[in-house]
């Protein structure tokens, strides 16, 4: 059985480690505040911006252009969204698995564009191919950030070197709920849904410039919107999940200490027995 | 809100939602030229140059400096989807004139390497923003 001290330093040490949790939690309580009000104000943009490309491609049906058709090249760019910092949950891990164990996809035809400092360690240790890693953009994205990036996609796109752009992200739902999700930037996938009611309105929209011209100017804003997007949402999911985590770490301690103040007792009062045992039967023997 | 009259506009940015408003008339620069937009406009898409973005609401005038995106016109509703837009007093007027002088002089010494695009759009936006504050 373990010493009263040995307890007693054990405790300590838990309880030092749960005030570090208990502040965690707090620190991205506050964090993900701020970042799901700046994901629901961008939210409108990102909703519109996705309409409004839907409509137009509903309209313009099955036309060759070479964002709407798939590269020559077998080559796949992902972009996956990381945070820096660990003790996240499985926040981290989740995004990667969606790209490492994608049974389609074959390590050599993926080049990572990997925003996030963690996803770069875990992609370096499998081996991938990683064509580009940025840790500072997650940390507070803004527009720009996300301009860049499709902007070099983009040329990469135009100039055959990969054939499909894929985005790997975390969704946040809401608080407690955050998906990882993959998404397919280019070729710009049509969805099929919502035909009935909108398809009327779109029958008579018009362009200036024309179709092709509008869509060449589109589309580029239409990948940088959705990176943005991501990246908000990626923000706040990790934050959400770093509460989370922090959490069930707090509570846990709780649980081990309460545990271990309980052997504390038991030990305490077991030397007490065995101290007054040790007095009387020494008593005893002198009488 | 539901004059028959107006319209409404719907500026919105990827930081937030900059204008939603009913409003009679809204101006500004697209790459086919400078459109005014009346309520009742035929349902048109068009691609946003840097320019002046002139609102004429019921009681009142506003005018914004309108830097990229697109706008999807609706007979009774307009949407900008603007990647960049002020309002004057969120101009800084030095940036604009260094920026302003900074295009001229690369496009006035232009070496094959220059960015001649680029260096216009920077230009126009820098002479937007001028403007808007006149």
């Amino acid at each position: 059985m373990a010493s009263m001290r040995d307890i007693k330093r054990r405790k300590s040490s838990i309880q030092g480690t749960q005030q570090i949790t208990k502040a965690m939690k707090l620190v991205s309580t506050v964090k993900l505040q701020r970042a799901r009000t700046n994901a629901e104000r961008s939210k409108g943009y990102f909703d519109c911006m996705y309409d409004t490309v839907n409509s137009i491609l509903r309209r313009v049906g099955h036309i060759e252009h070479r964002y709407l058709t798939q590269g020559a090249s077998r080559k796949k760019a992902v972009i996956v969204i990381t945070s820096n910092r660990g003790l996240a949950g499985g926040y981290n891990s989740n995004v990667i698995k969606l790209i490492t164990r994608n049974p389609e996809w074959k390590k050599e035809d993926l080049e990572i564009y990997c925003l996030g400092n963690k996803g770069r360690e875990a992609f370096h240790r499998y081996g991938y191919n990683i064509k580009v890693s940025d840790g500072d953009i997650v940390e507070n994205p803004v527009y720009a950030d996300a301009m860049h990036l499709s902007a070099k996609l983009l040329q990469s796109f135009a100039e055959g070197e990969v054939g499909e752009i894929y985005l790997a992200y975390t969704a946040f739902k809401n608080t407690v709920s955050h998906v990882p999700t993959l998404l397919r930037l280019l070729p710009v996938e049509v969805s099929g849904e919502e035909e009935g009611q909108s398809s009327e309105a779109a029958a008579i929209m018009n362009f200036e410039p024309e179709d092709v011209e509008a869509l060449d100017m589109i589309i580029p804003k239409y990948v940088t919107s959705l990176i943005y997007g991501a990246l908000m949402e990626s923000v706040a999911s990790e934050n959400g999940a770093r509460m989370q985590a922090m959490d069930n770490a707090t509570s846990n301690a709780e649980e081990m200490i309460s545990d271990l103040a309980l052997k504390y007792n038991r030990a305490r009062q077991g030397s007490i027995t065995q101290e007054l045992t040790e007095i009387i039967a020494g008593a005893e023997a002198l009488g | 809100m539901a004059d028959k009259n107006g319209f409404l506009l719907r500026i919105i940015t990827p930081e937030r939602v900059f204008y939603e408003s009913q409003i009679d008339m809204v101006e500004f620069n697209t790459t086919e030229g400078e459109v005014g937009v009346l309520p009742g406009h035929i349902p048109l898409t068009v691609i946003i140059k840097p320019g002046i973005l002139h609102i004429s609401e019921q009681d009142g005038e506003k005018d914004a400096a309108l830097h990229a995106g697109f706008a999807e016109i609706l007979p009774d509703c307009v949407t900008i989807l603007a990647e960049t837009i002020e309002w004057p007093d969120e101009i800084d007027v030095k940036r604009a004139t260094a920026a302003k002088e900074r295009a001229e002089e690369r496009l006035r010494s232009r070496t094959p390497e220059t960015d001649i695009a680029r260096a216009e759009t920077a230009l126009q936006r820098a002479l937007a923003r001028i403007q808007v504050l006149k």
